[in-house]
């Protein structure tokens, strides 16, 4: 992939002619902030009170949360899945939900039941988005967990399409407790650290809070314009 | 459409605004309603005043350095594969998005809510180019079924509608045959809008803030429409004001949380989406071919002069939100797509004192929009300097105004003549009056006594009452 950039030079130096100064190329650095009022949200709280947080929020943002362990995580998706309503069930590739012991539920249990899984698979081209569209349940999992806004970071690549947390009619998030920390802030910290140790940004990050809503119509309400309608988060205690 | 709305002149619109019962009970209530959330909004955080001078402070760095930090944006937007094309005028960005689109041969463009384009016209340039246009953002969708009614706040555009107008549309253009309950409203919407984002060829949208250090940027929406525009469609284009950008992930992550407290008083949308570059090889969704537009459009020359400040605007529309004026006339009075005390100050710089001179007067200068500005815009007295510039520099103070101040310094000079006129006014006005108001006011009390009554001048003047007083008032 090559980029390219066209009319650069005349634009920024009409800039720098406003400012009434020469073209600035190098040397500016971003400053000590005089305020950081940021840090100070949930300074020093527990993971424990992290997780308090996050439920308490998670009833603003019509979301359901379940708090569960490594073992009962089977059963609580399950469940979760089934109150949906069932498959079609799509979700990214990856390998943690075998390691986390989902591999009888997904892919066993969910079969005897007619519940239909698509798993993510980058060979098959566009027909992941075909398939993320017709789903029923999407399912991905956190890297990063805001407390404060009861917020999901997700980093997509060739596993982990885009398109699963938003085409699907409900969507299931698995949340390390782990992950969670007080707000956008630590995450900004964590994807600009990722950045300086060389290691490429994702091409799409989602910050996904609860299911997509909209206020346009009188300033009513509606849960679930074009995203998912319903949103359920899990946070696992021993991860 | 362009920034500017309609071909009516000011007093028209504002007109037309007054007698539109529903839409000023509407945007009362939203005032109320949201004026209410953003304050608890900002309240819980305890030190809100802090946080409005880190706004203020990113959004002052950013400005004085946005050269470099312009530069590094488009080098690191260009090592992820973009395409970036900066446009000085609107005519160039739009030249520009047109050559893409016939050179995709495209037929459909979805777009996420951007008003950026709107001020260029990107919309009829792409149909000047062949395409289909078509708005997703729920609010832009339902102006757009309805003949393009312009937008009348920046954050919610349909606002001046209500919901049996809305099911109306719907019927007639939709053939939608249900209620006007909102709920089944959107899920129509939702409907539609999936056939036409499966079916798109380009994904056009804003910027909130792009972020120079990564070349990334970032969308703020509620219904998620933004990530379906941008993860269907093969080629995306974004089109940012060329002020729309901070230095790294740790500044963005500041003016985002300012925007959604400020804006509709939630700690984080639903969705807040960092995108860098077109789609990485082997991934399945996500665009194949990224455009970044940087547009200025008149932006340069507010740079480095008394004005500069404005560009400071992260378009939250807290300001819109409070002020009294827009609250009795509505946004499509301002005549501009940037409504409100923020398009008041943006209007006449973007679009110039011939066609928006009025708006630095439609302001009662109480500064609560001011008060409540997360990157701390001094809107008031920006727009008190917009009234110095007209009067001083532009030499064209409104026609009445002018007029006024002539005639009240001819009267007021001499006082044989201020008494003359006080002593006949009574008379001149007795026509008009009703016992001691007046409720059909000529001239320039028209405006007044159409909504309210204007009371009628004292049959005896306080000069004379005090000549009176001082005889000992024998001759009352």
């Amino acid at each position: 992939m090559t980029g390219s950039i066209q009319n650069r030079d005349a634009f920024l130096t009409q800039i720098a002619k406003s400012l009434g100064r020469e073209r600035r190329s190098k040397g500016v650095a971003v400053p000590a902030w005089k305020h950081r009022p940021q840090d100070e949200v949930l300074k020093g709280a527990t993971q424990d009170e992290l997780v308090e947080v996050l439920k308490t929020q998670c009833m603003k943002i019509h979301t359901s949360l379940v708090v569960t362990n490594l073992q009962d995580l089977p059963a609580k998706l399950g469940e979760t899945v089934s109150n949906y309503g069932g498959g079609p069930v799509i979700s990214w590739k990856d390998e943690r939900f075998s390691q986390w012991g989902l591999d009888p539920l997904m892919k066993k249990g969910w079969k005897e039941k007619d519940i239909e899984l698509y798993e993510w698979d980058e060979s098959k081209g566009s027909e992941n988005i075909r398939q993320a569209e017709k789903s029923n349940v999407g399912i991905t999992i956190s890297e990063i967990t805001l407390a404060e806004s009861g917020t999901v970071v997700l980093y997509t690549d060739k596993d982990k399409g885009r398109t699963v947390s938003f085409l699907p009619a409900t969507y299931i998030c698995l949340v390390p407790k782990s992950s969670i920390v007080p707000r956008m802030t630590q995450a900004a910290q964590k994807m600009r650290e990722m950045h300086h140790q060389g290691k490429q940004v994702s091409s799409c990050v989602n910050f996904i809070t609860g299911p997509s809503n909209s206020a346009d119509i009188e300033l009513n309400l509606v849960v679930g314009v074009h995203g998912p309608i319903k949103a359920t988060y899990i946070v696992i205690e021993d991860l | 459409m362009s920034m500017k709305i309609g071909e009516d002149k000011f007093k028209e619109r504002v007109g037309k605004g007054i007698d539109n019962t529903f839409m000023r009970g509407a945007v009362a209530g939203a005032q109320e309603r949201m004026g209410t959330r953003r304050e608890n909004a900002t309240e819980e955080l305890g030190n809100w005043e802090e946080w409005r001078s880190h706004g203020e402070e990113i959004r002052k760095h950013v400005l004085e350095n946005l050269d470099f930090y312009l530069e590094q944006l488009s080098e690191n937007v260009a090592a992820r594969g973009g395409h970036v094309f900066f446009a000085q005028t609107a005519a160039e960005a739009n030249e520009y998005i047109q050559g893409v689109a016939k050179s995709k041969n495209a037929k459909k463009v979805v777009k996420a809510k951007s008003m950026v384009t709107e001020e260029i016209s990107l919309n009829s340039a792409l149909q000047q180019a062949g395409c289909e246009v078509i708005e997703t953002d729920l609010g832009e969708y339902i102006l757009q079924v309805d003949d393009h009614d312009p937008p009348s706040h920046i954050v919610v555009p349909a606002l001046h509608k209500n919901k049996e107008q809305i099911r109306d549309v719907f019927a007639e253009k939709l053939g939608y045959q249900k209620t006007s309950k909102p709920e089944e409203l959107a899920l129509h919407a939702r409907q539609k809008l999936r056939e036409e984002f499966m079916s798109a060829d380009i994904g056009i949208t804003g910027c909130n803030f792009a972020v120079a250090e990564t070349g990334s940027f970032s969308l703020v929406t509620n219904e998620g429409n933004a990530d379906l525009v941008t993860s269907l469609p093969k080629t995306q284009i974004t089109v940012m004001g060329m002020e729309r950008l901070v230095p790294t992930f740790e500044e963005m992550e500041v003016l985002v949380s300012l925007l959604t407290r400020s804006s509709v008083g939630q700690k984080l949308t639903s969705y807040i989406t960092v995108l860098t570059g077109p789609r990485e090889e082997l991934e399945t969704d996500g665009p194949e071919e990224f455009h970044l537009v940087i547009v200025d459009n008149g932006r340069s020359s507010i740079l480095g002069g008394e004005f500069q400040s404005v560009l400071n605007c992260i378009r939250c529309a807290a300001c819109i939100n409070v002020c009294p004026v827009y609250r009795q006339v509505g946004g499509h009075s301002y005549g501009s797509i940037y409504s409100g005390p923020i398009g008041a100050v943006l209007s006449p710089l973007l679009g110039g004192y011939d066609e928006f001179k009025e708006l630095p007067y439609a302001t009662t200068l109480c500064g609560a929009c001011t008060e409540v500005c997360p990157v701390k815009i001094p809107l008031h007295e920006l727009l008190h300097k917009h009234r110095q510039v007209i009067v001083e520099k532009e030499g064209r103070a409104p026609f009445a105004e002018k007029m006024a101040m002539k005639a009240f310094g001819m009267g007021a000079s001499s006082p044989a003549l201020y008494k003359l006129g006080t002593k006949f006014v009574p008379s001149v006005m007795s026509p008009f009056t009703d016992g001691d108001k007046i409720s059909k006011g000529p001239g320039p009390l028209k405006l007044w006594t159409d909504s309210r009554d204007f009371p009628a001048p004292n049959k005896e003047r306080f000069r004379d009452w005090f000549k009176n007083r001082d005889k000992g008032g024998k001759e009352s």
